[in-house]
């Protein structure tokens, strides 16, 4: 067995000495729940969702739920941080910029330094813009990925050029694991890593013609579940190999992470969980610790039929079926190539403060397999986490966050 | 630990070159034709590569060919190899005609099978569906080819014990511009026991940047 | 009938891009998915667009795909049935 194969001791003893730690800093996420970290737990620990009935003809002919953000407290906020003379920016880049700026406030680090890369995660970025019914001035250049990125960057001055990873829904979650990477490796002291997408008709539009929204504020894992509901919103993390200059009290590590490809099908999940299974193992292995040890899994849990059952069957295969989980996409939707970076800053939250958050919109438990949904607010020790995420195209993704010094 | 260069195929000007040789053209200058008739030529037998879109159809072929030549999907476990992928116009070919099924509230249909499309890393997932492969899997955009980048990325994960052969490179599409290199990089001690010197290229960004000129 | 179920074939083969397949290929009866033409859950996402583009047919719950798509043959008389209501 895996399990006891990699046992901590004869594995991480030796990479430890040659390689760099990765600790994980200051977050910032922009939901529908709110701008700040703050606000965002408030909601989250007292179980309200941003998911509301929204009717809006210009996203879709009938009302849906969904998890939008008002477009003019996005105008005020960017505001505070910007001068007049600045841009324009595009809805999505106002976004970004709003919280980036917050995360190196926070922190004690230089973009400018030459030490620094932006890892821009997303779907589709400035999407928007192919909307003929739409009315901007932007340049066409501003749909592609790149250009949006470069755009970021340069306005925090960043020499470096930016990283951009299009990767579906583990977007976000790959995301951290490249930064990780690149920390270790030496290539870079500090990475921010910024995952964002907006909900517009292009996307809501596709989803409805894959039947795969529910009519209802979705409900991960339960025997109800009909589908997802979508979100949109920006997560920005930032890690660096340098603990003090992250400016934060604890510590936390990233200890390790992995990728897999189901090889089953473009949009069906696998029915084995497998892919996600090795990414999950991979990603333990390279901790060093045995399942037992993790403490809280930040799930996927998109709450369509086939993904949550895929993602239960993977966690039991992974030997992880008695560690508490939750699926946050009944607060802030799918936020999409955001899902993996939001979902991390919550997760590292719950660390921080020691609590679990319950995950609204499960009511009776609805896979295969005994897993721990969390179903009411928990106040207990969270030292050892792992967030998974799965998308399109049959990929998967699951990284570890662990505190450097266990609480007990 | 190094890495070599296995074999390599370049995609682009209506040829197909196999290390560096040309394999493979057509009178057909459209690219829908054009990769129509590459598939039959190399005998590509996977009906449903007809419902890919370009890019997909791009990337696709070009790994198939390298895939099945080298027989890599034979020598290695799914696990242990690697996708890592890059292009510039990510999948916005398709995006702009999504967008056109949605821009007449009278003729209102969205496709899924279009869709799904609308996502580049669907390119990697086609492969490894072709080929089950399961390991690492990656898209980053760049505004051009970033040999520093896929080269010192892929050496990382090859370092890490957790790849023995990666399939990288560089598949763009948008507005019948399209181009495409892919490689295959393997470790130099595996290589060594099967090939000679000088039947495969050290794995390095000039090198890199060398062959997708092509 | 007949004319339906060689339109259907027609628009079949279209919309799914069937490469090297012939409208004779398919008899009606066959089933569509699995041992049949082979054809998988987008492709079920399709007809259903297919149904709504060109005959003005809503299928409201995917699950009546299952039925509804089993052979052209079936698809004819689900047409036939929905177009005059």
């Amino acid at each position: 067995m895996w399990i006891k194969q990699w046992k901590r001791s004869n594995f991480v003893s030796h990479f430890t000495e040659v390689m760099r730690k990765v600790y994980a800093g200051a977050g910032s996420m922009i939901t529908s729940l709110g701008f700040t970290i703050d606000e965002n737990i408030e909601h989250i620990k007292t179980g309200q969702t941003g998911l509301k009935i929204t009717d809006d003809p210009s996203l879709w002919n009938k009302p849906f739920p969904a998890s939008l953000i008002d477009s003019g407290k996005i105008k005020e906020a960017f505001s505070h941080i910007s001068g007049a003379s600045e841009g324009p920016f595009t809805r999505l880049e106002q976004m970004h910029l709003v919280s980036i700026q917050e995360v190196l406030e926070k922190s004690n680090i230089d973009p400018r330094d030459g030490k620094t890369l932006l890892i821009l995660s997303t779907t589709k970025g400035n999407i928007d813009l192919l909307d003929p019914s739409y009315p901007n001035d932007f340049a066409k250049d501003r749909l592609y990925l790149w250009k949006e990125a470069a755009i970021i960057n340069d306005y925090f001055h960043i020499p470096n050029r930016p990283l951009v990873i299009s990767n579906a829904c583990i977007s976000g979650v790959v995301g951290i694991i490249v930064g990780a990477r690149l920390i270790r490796s030496g290539r870079y002291d500090h990475i921010i890593i910024s995952g964002g997408d907006i909900l517009t008709e292009f996307v809501v539009s596709g989803f409805m013609s894959f039947q795969s929204l529910s009519s209802q504020p979705c409900k991960p894992f339960d025997a109800d579940r009909d589908g997802l509901s979508l979100g949109e919103g920006v997560g920005t993390l930032i890690l660096s190999a340098f603990h003090d200059r992250l400016e934060m009290e604890d510590k936390i590590v990233i200890t390790g992470g992995s990728s897999s490809n189901d090889a089953n099908h473009i949009s069906g999940p696998s029915r084995t969980g497998e892919g996600l299974y090795i990414a999950i193992k991979n990603a333990i292995q390279e901790t060093g610790l045995s399942p037992q040890d993790i403490d809280y899994i930040s799930a996927h849990g998109t709450a369509t039929d086939y993904n949550d059952e895929m993602e239960a069957k993977a966690i039991v295969r992974a030997g992880l079926q008695e560690i508490p989980l939750n699926s946050l996409k009944g607060y802030i939707g799918h936020t999409l190539g955001a899902a993996g970076t939001i979902e991390s800053i919550v997760a590292l939250e719950s660390m921080r403060r020691n609590e679990l958050y319950k995950t609204a919109g499960f009511r009776e438990h609805g896979v295969s397999g005994d897993i721990k949904v969390i179903n009411k607010f928990e106040k207990r020790n969270v030292n050892r986490c792992l967030k998974a995420a799965s998308g399109f195209g049959g990929c998967n993704a699951a990284v570890v966050f662990e505190k450097a010094k266990v609480e007990s | 630990m190094t890495n070599a260069i296995t074999t390599y195929c370049n995609i682009k000007d209506w040829l197909i070159k196999i290390d560096g040789q040309t394999d493979f053209s057509s009178d057909e200058k459209e690219f829908r034709k054009f990769i129509r008739a590459a598939y039959r030529n190399y005998k590509t037998g996977y009906p449903k590569f007809f419902k890919m879109d370009n890019l997909s159809k791009l990337g696709f072929l070009t790994a198939d060919i390298l895939i099945k030549r080298s027989g890599i999907a034979d020598t290695y476990a799914g696990e242990e190899i690697g996708i890592i992928l890059s292009n510039s116009s990510s999948s916005l070919d398709t995006d702009e005609k999504h967008q056109e099924t949605i821009n007449d509230k009278d003729n209102y249909f969205p496709s899924p099978s279009m869709f799904v499309y609308t996502l580049p890393n669907i390119m990697a997932g086609e492969i490894s569906i072709r080929h089950k492969i399961k390991g690492e899997n990656a898209v980053f955009i760049f505004e051009r080819f970033n040999p520093e980048f896929l080269y010192s990325y892929i050496t990382e994960l090859m370092a890490g014990n957790k790849l023995k052969c990666c399939l990288g490179g560089w598949v763009d599409y948008y507005q019948d511009h399209y181009e495409s290199f892919l490689f295959l990089v393997e470790q130099t001690e595996t290589v060594k026991r099967g090939k000679k010197a000088g039947e495969y290229i050290i794995f390095a960004p000039k090198n890199l940047e060398k062959l997708f000129k092509g | 009938m007949e004319e339906l179920i060689e339109k259907l074939k027609n628009e079949i083969i279209e919309v799914l891009n069937l490469e090297d397949i012939e409208p004779e290929d398919i008899d009606a009866d066959d089933p569509l998915f699995n041992e049949g033409l082979g054809l998988d859950s987008i492709d079920a996402l399709e007809l259903i667009v297919l149904l709504e583009k060109n005959y003005g047919i809503k299928i409201e719950d995917p699950r009546d795909g299952r039925k509804i798509f089993f052979s052209v043959k079936t698809m004819a008389e689900y047409i036939i049935e929905h177009q005059n209501n």
